[in-house]
């Protein structure tokens, strides 16, 4: 047993990572990483509702019936987003700010719906969240490393602290500004998806269409 | 009306929802592999956009706002809290009688767009929409034309990726990048081209 909570904690990372091989919760992983400071309380935030929600449904699976079952989990869900909300509000209002619509935007994160469908409708609670928790970090690990790049080689920074002295203030650094623009986080998730399929061969998809080798006459 | 003209071109290019703001990009990659599906997303996303951010403007104005309640006697009363729940429940409903009704009236359109509806209520450019109606404090009229303009922004960008994506399954792309990785890419090189509307002032 214990090995295979280890296995559902540790799996989501990379091997089955919720952005780069289930395709769940890209909207908010590209809009929100140009800080990292930002994107560190998006990951956690989402962990904890993925976590949470993903608890309770499992708590509740025997008594829902199935035909409403999606409304349930959006209520739910949806609460644990109210109260994310209500408290990023209370403690940390300039972040809540930045993340606007984002934290909003948590209850139709795919990530957190798609572990309640396909995981905690079937498992008992304590599986259910460990299974949450592994797939909110599986989460912000790509949020972290977009985040990173982004505000790295973007702004110079990390966490707001200097690191790379950009040239207007007198440094070295010639700050790589599309980085910061919305098109950025496409490439450099395209990149990293190409990066760990060089790595994990086994994720990559089949071709549709072959070229067919031509023999020289 | 030269606000609302404006505002509809601004929701449709500058500030388009899936290629600016990347909302709906679950689905965006998901069901852009054939034009034809695409495009059937693509309407029925707009008809909820369209339907969903005026009515989740009345809500949040006679129901929700601070004051809101005068009307039934409750003058101090605020429920913005609420306003989270209330939208998704407002669409999720919505999308559950707009199925019906299709069903009922126009089964042509229902076997078309049938598979998509329910997959609409977990499209984040829908609440997205309702969120930013509020952010933006939009009145009824600003909220329609929003609705109907974001929602043919999504679809407009959604029909243009599965004709990218049509076309490129028959090139030779290395293996790592096959398929997920590629299609990123691209919607980064059209999110690209739709910043160029961003200089665009009306």
């Amino acid at each position: 047993m214990a090995h295979t909570r280890k296995s559902q904690l540790v799996d989501p990372l990379i091997d089955n990572n919720p952005i780069t091989l289930q395709v769940l919760g890209i909207c908010s992983a590209l809009a929100v990483t140009s800080s990292l400071k930002v994107a560190l309380v998006m990951a956690i935030a989402v962990t904890l509702v993925t976590a949470f929600s993903s608890m309770f449904i499992s708590m509740l699976r025997n008594q829902i019936p199935g035909s409403i079952r999606i409304i349930v989990q959006m209520v739910i869900i949806a609460s644990l987003v109210i109260l994310v909300d209500q408290v990023l509000k209370a403690y940390a209002y300039e972040i809540s700010k930045t993340l606007s619509v984002f934290v909003g935007l948590i209850i139709t994160n795919c990530i957190v719906m798609g572990r309640a469908e396909a995981f905690a409708m079937s498992n008992p609670p304590v599986a259910s969240f460990i299974d949450g928790i592994g797939n909110g970090m599986g989460y912000g690990l790509i949020l972290m490393t977009v985040g990173v790049i982004r505000e790295l080689f973007g702004s110079g920074s990390l966490f707001g602290i200097t690191l790379l002295e950009t040239v207007n203030n007198g440094g070295w650094y010639v700050p790589n500004g599309l980085l910061l623009l919305p098109p950025s986080a496409f490439f450099v998730i395209g990149l990293l998806i190409w990066a760990i399929r060089t790595w994990k061969p086994k994720q990559v998809e089949e071709r549709e269409y072959k070229i067919q080798s031509v023999e020289a006459h | 009306m030269e606000g609302l003209v404006s505002l509809a071109v601004k929701a449709v290019f500058v500030e388009n929802l899936a290629l600016s703001f990347f909302l709906g990009m679950c689905t965006f990659i998901a069901v852009s592999k054939k034009i034809s599906t695409a495009m059937g997303l693509g309407i029925s996303v707009m008809i909820v956009q369209a339907i969903t951010v005026p009515a989740n403007n009345l809500i949040l104005h006679y129901l929700l706002a601070p004051g809101a309640l005068a009307w039934a006697g409750f003058p101090d009363v605020d429920l913005t809290f609420l306003g989270l729940i209330s939208y998704i429940g407002v669409i999720a409903a919505l999308v559950q009688i707009l199925e019906m009704v299709l069903d009922k009236y126009f089964p042509p359109l229902y076997n078309a767009l049938g598979v998509f509806l329910p997959l609409i209520t977990v499209n984040c450019a829908i609440l997205g929409g309702s969120l930013f109606m509020v952010e933006r404090a939009y009145d009824f009229p600003e909220a329609l034309t929003y609705g109907v303009s974001s929602g043919f922004g999504w679809a407009l960008a959604i029909t243009a990726m599965a004709g990218v994506r049509e076309k490129l399954k028959y090139s030779d792309i290395p293996d790592g990048l096959q398929g997920l990785g590629i299609t990123f890419i691209t919607a980064g090189l059209m999110a690209m081209a739709f910043m160029s509307f961003s200089g665009v002032k009306l």
